[in-house]
């Protein structure tokens, strides 16, 4: 386990991450242990990038251990596969996937303990009660502390049926809780992967092809092994890995490799992306997802088509942490610190590639400043260790932007063209949607609204294979599907001369009654965000208000938002926007607000600015200087609600991003009569300056 | 190798290193002081910002020999005990989510306090332009920020 070093290092050698010791704290079961002095110790399993569930799972723990919260200490858990399930963050999951856990950790933990006072008191338990971190004998009103406890209790057998809360009884959980590494965080503590120090530990990068598909072809390190701080240059695999000293020494080292690479694949460029993008969506062998009805004849028999185009480019992810790991392979073991979404599998990764069994490998799961889905992958782990291993010596690869940027697993660039049939009533009565994508299996979510709407569907997929490295982007194919899929409803309630809101409730009331296929989505969950969001912006009773609006499912969230644009000299400007979200009982109102919030900045910042091209087969976006990221200027105002549903939660990491583009997109058609087709939108006719 | 001296945090400290070394590495690699954070090193981002002489300056484009005697604060010396009003306000508003930009947004903001110890949400904005959230924690970062200006 990490703890955290309270005190400022030694000025003359580098800060390291210490080992809290646990002293007298006994353990009651993988999550919880409770010193004598009233201490609960909560282990944080998953990887925390920003979500806080670092937070979260603990006030889970502790609502049902009937904690005090101010005596709960949160510490990164290291990766355990027998102590945690599920030791990853990714697909919005922690939460719902844990939930059930997390209450049988406090509630069995406060079990043991009410049964340690009756005990002591030879007195009934069925007459004790519990509160913040209390045992009281409710008829004598004799009361012993959890610390006093804590010892005897952890002793006694894990009960088997304990009953969980009601969510009336919630003290916790539903607040707003602030986050706990807070205080490490504005005091700059040592908690990030980049800030982990070793002593005798060497730096390390490495320089990678910068054009996908090419290889190595020579390499001439001379100049860089003779600068001041070198140990060595290493290649293996496509990579040149400069080994130094200081971070600086190698930066400057590595500018003085020469390498030669040669083709080694499809070397491609936006250009020709486009033009495939445009002959497979002709194709006539699309991979089929979903059909139902007749669309040939819905088609051929329509009243009115609407039809659009939607294309979005590759993206970074653009963590402000760039990627590092930290690998010592030694005779005996490995091990492994470092900031990843995947430590289960970067560890099983590792030990397949060396040849070393998992029980003689250790990970310590850093802080991650930010991940959005890059460090789901493990490459870069892998890396570190294997360098690490040719070496024979302790290292720390770090990555600059450049590296982090130019390197790969973006998501990828997609085109979608939809088609709607309707009838002389405008109802929808035929949809169309064929994605094109790159790398992307599925460019589709087939079963997502308005399948089970829509009497005649037919949703296709195609998929070019690149060798640009790809990979989950948050709310993967739906950050962007969202966007294109609910600016199209838009434009096709438009033409159907229906008010937006109105025609999906519409779409909705009929797959409840008349539903075409399975419907797998919760039309009830639906239709309460939509209703909730249209009340809460006052949609349709602000004249002079330009709205958009557009609803998304996504990770087994609900979430719709309603945005609000202005004209400011004669370019749209974003002011508000409202966000909706059922995600289940929220736990922290706080981290909730946090996501919902950051899930609309990130959605828009993208959706209105952020592009990566490629010529030659490298991107031509290399840092923040030509990849722009969005800023404080730019941000709307942003209200966010949560439905009190009151069911288990369903994740909201990432279900805040999907209809953002969407509800902008639509406001910006109201106030300029534009459609927005492509991202990012600055580089939309709108956005052009009028001269 | 030419040693530096050099005034971090009221203290003195010395590092061996070449004389182009941004600050940035120095702080980090040599002097253990890593809460000033490396983002994009070509001072896009803020995550370095550091204070020289009481003004918001990028480390990662600092080269050590230039500092000289000048007063360096990092987010480390702001305050001994973590209390400074922006710090608190930090807690206050709750507003870091992965954290790792938050050490730079505070000290850009910690310097435009000293200026200007109550600006407009426009010159909040125009100050702190220069530090990217990437988790989009903008809202709360200048909810802090004004909440701070009020108790300075």
């Amino acid at each position: 386990m990490l703890g955290f070093s309270w005190f400022n290092a030694d000025a003359e050698s580098p800060v390291i991450i210490k080992k809290i010791p646990f002293a007298d704290s006994k353990g009651f079961n993988s999550y919880l242990s409770i010193a004598s002095d009233g201490t609960i110790t909560i282990l944080s399993p998953n990887p925390e990038l920003g979500q806080n569930i670092m937070t979260s799972f603990p006030m889970i723990v502790a609502e049902e251990l009937d904690a005090d919260w101010t005596k709960v200490k949160v510490l990164q858990a290291a990766l355990d596969t027998k102590a945690f399930d599920r030791q990853l963050t990714g697909g919005s999951g922690a939460v719902p996937h844990s939930w059930k856990r997390l209450r049988l950790a406090g509630a069995t933990a406060r079990n043991m303990l009410m049964q340690a006072a009756a005990t002591q008191w030879n007195l009934p338990v069925e007459e004790c009660s519990t509160s913040n971190s209390k045992v009281t004998h409710n008829k004598s009103g004799k009361q012993a502390s959890y610390g006093d406890l804590a010892a005897l209790a952890a002793t006694l057998p894990v009960p088997k049926d304990v009953k969980l809360k009601d969510r009336k009884d919630f003290k916790i959980i539903g607040q707003a809780v602030k986050n706990v590494a807070n205080k490490d965080i504005v005091t700059g503590k040592p908690i990030f992967g980049l800030d982990f120090y070793r002593e005798g530990m060497l730096h390390a990068m490495i320089q990678r092809p910068a054009s996908f598909g090419t290889k190595i072809k020579s390499v001439d390190s001379a100049a860089a092994k003779a600068m001041p701080g070198i140990m060595d240059v290493v290649v293996f695999k496509n990579n040149v890995a400069v080994v130094g000293k200081s971070t600086w020494e190698v930066i400057k080292a590595r500018k003085l490799l020469e390498i030669e690479y040669e083709k080694d694949g499809e070397i491609e460029s936006t250009a020709y992306h486009n033009n495939i993008f445009t002959k497979l969506m002709d194709s006539n062998t699309p991979s089929i997802k979903r059909a139902n009805g007749d669309v040939a004849t819905a088609f051929s028999t329509a009243a009115k088509i609407v039809k659009a185009e939607y294309q979005c480019p590759f993206l970074s992810h653009a963590p402000l942490e760039p990627m590092n790991f930290f690998a010592h392979v030694r005779s005996d073991g490995i091990e492994l610190v470092g900031p990843t979404q995947t430590p289960a599998s970067a560890r099983n990764a590792v030990g397949k590639l060396l040849n070393v069994p998992e029980d003689k490998i250790t990970l310590e799961i850093t802080r991650l400043g930010g991940g959005f889905g890059r460090r789901l992958k493990w490459d870069y782990v892998l890396e570190a260790a294997e360098l690490s291993s040719l070496i024979k010596a302790p290292v720390k690869v770090t990555w600059t932007r450049e590296d982090d940027m130019t390197g790969g697993s973006y998501r990828p660039a997609v085109r979608y063209r939809f088609e709607a049939a309707l009838d002389s009533n405008g109802n929808m009565v035929g949809y169309k949607c064929r994605g094109v994508g790159i790398n992307a299996g599925n460019t589709t979510r087939e079963d997502n609204f308005p399948s089970g709407a829509v009497d005649h569907l037919l949703i296709e997929s195609l998929d070019h294979k690149s060798a640009i490295t790809t990979g989950a982007w948050r709310a993967p194919t739906t950050n962007f599907l969202g966007f294109a899929e609910q600016a199209f409803l838009d434009e096709v309630a438009e033409a159907a001369g229906k008010d937006p809101i109105q025609f999906r409730l519409e779409l909705l009331a009929k797959a409840r009654t008349n539903p075409a296929g399975p419907v797998k989505y919760s039309i009830d969950r639906m239709e309460t965000v939509i209703k909730m969001a249209a009340e809460k912006s006052g949609w349709g009773k602000k004249p002079g208000v330009f709205h958009g609006f557009s609803v998304y499912y996504s990770h087994q969230s609900y979430v719709a938002q309603i945005c609000e644009v202005i004209m400011q000299a004669g370019k749209p400007v974003v002011k508000k926007i409202y966000a909706v979200s059922d995600c289940g009982q929220v736990v922290n109102l706080s981290g909730a607000c946090q996501q919902v919030m950051g899930g609309i900045v990130d959605g828009l910042g993208h959706a209105m600015y952020s592009k990566l091209t490629f010529k030659n087969g490298a991107t031509e976006q290399t840092n923040f200087n030509n990849y722009r990221l969005i800023r404080m200027k730019e941000i709307p105002e942003i209200e966010t609600h949560f439905v009190d549903n009151g069911i288990d939660p369903t994740g909201l990491g990432e279900p805040a991003l999907p209809p953002t583009g969407g509800a902008v997109a639509n406001a910006i058609f109201k106030a300029t009569g534009k459609r927005l087709r492509s991202q990012p939108f600055i580089d939309e006719e709108v956005f052009k300056v009028k001269t | 190798m030419p040693v530096y001296k050099l005034q971090i945090n009221g203290k003195q400290y010395q590092a061996d290193v070449a004389a182009d070394t941004p600050l940035l590495w120095v702080l980090r690699d040599s002097l253990g002081l890593v809460g000033t954070k490396f983002g994009c090193g070509i001072a896009q981002c803020g995550a370095c910002t550091v204070h020289l002489n009481g003004n918001a300056v990028k480390s990662c484009v600092l080269p050590v020999a230039s500092v000289k005697t000048a007063a360096i604060t990092t987010i480390e010396g702001l305050s001994t005990i973590g209390d400074h009003p922006l710090q608190t306000a930090w807690d206050e508003v709750d507003v870091p989510q992965c954290g790792y930009c938050q050490a730079g947004q505070i000290m850009t903001a910690a310097a435009l306090l000293n200026k200007k110890p109550h600006p407009s949400e426009t010159e909040i904005d125009n100050a702190m332009h220069g530090n990217i959230c990437r988790c989009g924690a903008y809202h709360r970062i200048r909810e802090a920020v004004k909440l701070a200006s009020t108790k300075i």
